[in-house]
């Protein structure tokens, strides 16, 4: 193994590292003689910054990187590993390694949404530091190296989460995610080392192998239980979703995006892995009339807790981000059946769910980017009367929340019938009935709010008193074109989802 | 799971060689040979003699799919097109829906309407068994039918819609392409995506342009049709499951546990019920229907509350027959009970549109009551209700809500009695009192002829049902008769105070108030549909009956 070949098997994570520095350098340079003196109300600016231009070279070089990136990507070869599971290159890391970086890549899009951030070569920097962490996520069957990747991800996501200094809100939901975040590092961190104690191995095949002859001890029981919370911090499954709400309510747009996007796919990947491959041997039942203890019974109350209360929660909401942030959880929790249903077919339904769940919210933070930077709020009487202002905004809303109902013809809607369908096939005499019909019931309820939303935008009148209509030709064109794009996505992947659960399938050993 | 399906296809594909070495063929669903017809087809195929008529039949019923994508591609076309054409648009896309639908009437041979014949078969989702698959028999082109008549009229009537016309008449053309979509898919995923589809539009056709209370009746609508959707969810993840296939044919020829399809069958048929109007989960219907807009109603009775009893019909009965024979008496008496109670609650309401809306309910009744007798006479009458009732709900909305309200800005019977609108509207009033004869079940009209039929044939099986049922007929008789009189031949007292704008005593009378040609256009169609299927019946049953008889349930 020479480092000539690991630099070329890790060119896209490198490629990435090397445009966040040019990226930062050029911040540096450009944009720091304007940053302090714009820091003045909590209101977003109307006025064109005269660092546009700078901004726009930064936004274009990072772009720039992603597609390489991709490139990078697609010229990797079919499947290595390198040091015994560190650095994994199956069809399943590429496809996933190019879905993160494709959602990256659109948050960057975004990110002129809100008003400019003071630093924004930094703020780029990070984003596509985060990105290196989904990557290495995404990448790696060792729990070492997992835990770099959440840790590389979470820093840079603490920060973007703070980075508007402006607004007190921001710097709430930052402190908030960093302490959750933190605890739950240390909660996998400890759960690691309890596995590795068991099994005296970081490799995940590897300790599959060993728990395989392994007798179930207390200890291991708590190592993966632990490391179980730690990964339901990450994708915020109820109980441990309590920094959610302020994370997305509080953080910048594009970063509650890319919380809820990338983060999010990324996690549920890595989780699936752990699970599916590690703790193969532990896995027990999760049906109704034969639960036996393992981790599949852990997950399905995570998924039922995670559904009821998102769901519950949601519905007393007033601001379309906190909304977001419950119905997260609740989408969080039906992800998880297709863990509980396990086998391929069950992770393939899984990982689909979360993509397409990646791309609808993407797209709706975008909607709120672009409404919010008009109107100054996210709250409902701030998309009230859309449809007049905006009438593409209003339809890209309309086809975002409700393929988060689940509505046909919409990605949702297939989602919801491969991940019900698939768990109740893995499961004998439909034994897990009783989490489908509560899935189903949870989206019955999300059907209200996520209406509540589009009668806002649809039915009730505009409510400001100086609601001039969205200019055709402002600079956010391309955010536009970004959300139209998304929703076009959902669309055609609800039409014709063969072309994205084919793929996801066929790269699933 | 696909381990599984694939075990379950290759049980399915046991002729699979045989039906590889012919090619293509018009139907490549494995268990197809089972069924006669196809086999027919099968050793002309092979013999390489397939007649021109066969052909011909073919390219004929690859036709009438073309209903769903020209209604699907004139919704989308409306969200491009300038304002001023969105009207003619719609009109004409609804036109060649009912055109399409017409030619199938007159050209199909009626052999080929006996069974559920493929239409067009693609693999759509081949990892999971799902495939794009529409059929059609004598059943799915009844509703078609329906459908296009429904569409046409509607969109007619809402020729005076002004405010955001374009999103109105898309909202319209999605419910519209919906309902084509469920009445022909042959595969469960599809049907059941189609199925949902219809949910969303109606809820902003109501929201958006509804009147009285319409947030709160858009919204109870909504939400009653999404649970019914759960139920039908679960009862399609159950079959599909348990069969490893999404096939309708190939499902219906499934022998499911006797166990599973005791607590299947009522899940499925319930959530299908819903949407039907089945009591007591009835209420969103009246709410519904006052709130929505005049196309919304006449759309809603005209043929969304037909998805709900033909699914039931097509998906829940002939899925699980045992399920179906075990809970059908309840169905039954379920379906007495509406029929009873909603024509007695209309015989109290005040307003034109509540006595409309509950008489639906009523009239729904009929069809459940006719399915769950399961003789093939009442099913067909079930069938012929559905398109009955269709035409005729459609045509009293029309009136009471187009013809009526904007002229007279009330509905309330006690106000339009003073009125003498049979004096001002004379057309309102003679399309009303056809309206009403067809409602009451007076021979000559599609009502009659259905609800006799679906007597005639639940004698057998329910007879204290039809005595009952005989008996509400009086009130349904009854409370129209009632809202017929107070409407429009009310005795015009003379110096009465009423509301402004109101016709009969206006002095500002004017040439603008008197019915629109667009009215009378959709009127007549309406009245000419009830009229021709209730004069000449035959035309529709003979479709009907082989198509009924075929179904597994009557086995």
């Amino acid at each position: 193994m020479s480092y000539l070949e690991l630099l070329k098997l890790a060119s896209p994570e490198i490629v990435i590292v090397i445009t966040a520095l040019v990226v930062l350098a050029i911040g540096l340079v450009t944009g720091h003689a304007k940053s302090s003196a714009t820091i003045s109300t909590a209101k977003p600016a109307h006025t064109v910054s005269h660092t546009s231009i700078a901004t726009g070279i930064c936004s274009v070089v990072a772009a720039l990187g992603l597609a390489i990136a991709i490139g990078a990507i697609l010229m990797l070869p079919q499947s290595t590993t390198l040091f015994g599971g560190m650095l994994v290159i199956t069809p399943l890391t590429r496809l996933f390694k190019i879905i993160c970086i494709a959602l990256a890549f659109f948050t960057v899009l975004l990110i002129t949404s809100q008003k400019p951030p003071p630093h924004l070569g930094e703020y780029l920097a990070l984003v596509l530091f985060a990105t290196v962490g989904l990557m290495l996520l995404v990448g790696s069957e060792e729990l070492l190296m997992i835990f770099i990747g959440l840790e590389l991800l979470g820093l840079s996501l603490y920060v973007m989460t703070a980075f508007d200094k402006t607004d007190v809100r921001s710097a709430e939901a930052g402190l908030k995610y960093l302490l959750f975040g933190s605890t739950s590092s240390a909660f996998t961190l400890f759960g690691i080392s309890l596995i590795y104690g068991m099994s005296g191995t970081t490799g995940l095949a590897a300790i599959s192998e060993k728990l395989a002859t392994a007798s179930v001890q207390p200890l291991l029981a708590v190592g993966i239980v632990m490391t179980l919370v730690g990964f339901a911090f990450k994708i915020a499954a109820a109980p441990f979703h309590l920094w959610a709400p302020d994370a997305y309510q509080g953080a910048p747009v594009p970063s509650a995006a890319f919380i809820a996007s990338g983060s999010k796919v990324a996690s549920f990947v890595v989780l699936g892995k752990i699970v599916l491959v590690g703790f193969a041997p532990m896995r027990g039942s999760a049906d109704w009339h034969a639960m036996t203890a393992g981790w599949s019974p852990v997950l399905a109350a995570l998924a039922s807790l995670s559904i009821l209360i998102g769901n519950m929660v949601a519905l007393a909401q007033s601001n379309v981000r906190r909304l977001l942030a419950y119905s997260a959880v609740a989408h969080g929790g039906y992800t998880l059946i297709g863990l509980v249903a396990g086998g391929r077919d069950g992770f393939a339904a899984a990982l689909f769910y979360t993509t397409i769940y990646a791309v609808t919210l993407v797209g709706a933070f975008g909607v709120v980017g672009l409404v919010r930077r008009k109107t100054g709020g996210d709250n409902f009487s701030d998309f009230s009367g859309l449809v007049s202002r905006s009438p593409l905004l209003a339809g890209c809303m309309a086809i975002f929340m409700l393929s988060l109902a689940g509505i046909p013809p919409l990605a949702g809607f297939f989602g919801k019938f491969y991940l019900f369908s698939t768990a109740l096939h893995a499961s004998a005499n439909h034994g897990l009935l009783w989490l489908v019909a509560l899935a189903l019931f949870g989206s019955f309820i999300s059907l209200y709010y996520y209406l509540l939303v589009l009668k806002a935008i649809f039915v009730n009148e505009p409510s400001l008193p100086a609601a001039q209509p969205f200019d055709r030709l402002t600079p956010d064109l391309v955010q536009r074109a970004a959300v139209a794009v998304l929703a076009a996505a959902v669309l055609f992947l609800g039409v014709m989802p063969d072309v994205l659960a084919a793929r996801i399938l066929a790269a699933l050993p | 799971m696909l381990s599984s399906i694939a075990k379950q296809r290759a049980v399915w594909g046991a002729h699979a060689p045989l039906v590889l070495a012919m090619g293509p063929l018009p139907s490549r669903t494995f268990s197809a040979t089972h069924d006669p017809h196809i086999r027919s087809l099968l050793t002309r195929r092979v013999l390489g003699e397939e007649p021109k008529r066969t052909r011909e039949a073919r390219a004929l019923r690859r036709m009438i799919a073309w209903t769903i994508y020209i209604t699907f591609g004139g919704a989308v076309l409306l969200l491009l097109l300038p304002r001023t054409f969105a009207r003619w648009s719609a009109l004409l896309t609804t036109i060649a829906g009912l055109i399409l639908g017409l030619i199938a009437l007159v050209r199909t041979p009626i052999a080929d309407l006996a069974h559920f014949t493929t239409i067009v078969r693609a693999p759509w989702v081949p990892a999971l068994g799902m495939n794009y698959h529409l059929a059609i028999d004598g059943v799915s082109l009844t509703m078609v039918l329906v459908t296009g008549i429904s569409a046409v009229s509607t969109v007619l009537f809402s020729w005076d819609v002004e405010d955001r016309q374009n999103e109105f008449f898309f909202w319209l053309l999605l419910v519209v392409a919906g309902c084509y979509g469920v009445f022909l898919s042959a595969d469960l995923f599809l049907f059941f995506a189609f199925y949902e589809l219809v949910i969303v539009p109606k809820y902003f056709l109501i929201a958006v342009f509804g009147s009285t209370n319409k947030e709160y009746g858009a919204m109870k609508l909504t939400l009653y049709s999404f649970f019914g959707g759960i139920f039908v969810f679960i009862g399609v993840l159950i079959a599909y499951v348990t069969a490893g296939s999404l096939d309708l044919n190939q499902l219906s020829q499934f022998q499911f546990s006797p166990q599973l399809q005791s607590w299947a069958f009522p899940v499925l048929f319930l959530g299908f019920a819903v949407l039907a109007g089945i009591w007591p989960l009835h209420t969103w219907a009246p709410t519904g229907h006052v709130a929505a807009p005049t196309a919304g109603s006449m759309l809603l009775a005209g043929i969304v509350m037909k998805l709900g009893s033909y699914a039931g019909l097509r998906v829940a009965m002939n899925l699980f027959p045992q399920g179906f024979q075990m809970w059908s008496k309840w169905i039954a008496f379920l379906a007495v009970v509406g029929i009873v109670y909603a024509a007695a609650v209309a015989l109290r309401q005040r307003d034109l549109k509540f006595v409309i809306g509950y008489s639906s309910v009523s009239h729904m009744g009929f069809v459940l009551l006719g399915l769950a007798a399961a003789t093939a006479l009442s099913v067909s009458g079930a069938v012929l209700q559905m398109f009955s009732h269709g035409v005729i709900a459609a045509l009293l909305f029309a009136v009471a809500g187009r013809m009526i309200y904007p002229r007279t800005h009330t509905r309330e019977l006690d106000a339009l009695a003073g009125m003498n609108l049979s004096r001002a509207l004379p057309f309102a009033a003679f399309t009303f009192v056809i309206a009403a004869a067809a409602s009451m079940g007076i021979p000559g009209f599609s009502g009659f002829a259905a609800e006799i039929t679906i007597l005639i044939g639940a004698w057998k099986t329910y007879p204290l049902a039809v005595w009952i049922t005989g008996a509400g007929m009086v009130l349904v008789a009854a409370f129209t008769l009632r809202a017929l009189k107070q409407s429009f031949f009310g005795e015009a007292e003379a110096g009465v105070l009423v509301q402004e704008g109101h016709v009969a005593l206006d002095p500002d009378w004017n040439e603008q108030q008197s019915i629109t040609a667009a009215e009378k256009c959709g009127a007549c169609l309406l009245m000419f549909a009830t009229l021709a299927v209730g004069l000449y019946p035959k035309l529709l049953l003979d479709r009907i009956m082989p198509a009924v008889e075929a179904m597994r349930f009557l086995k």
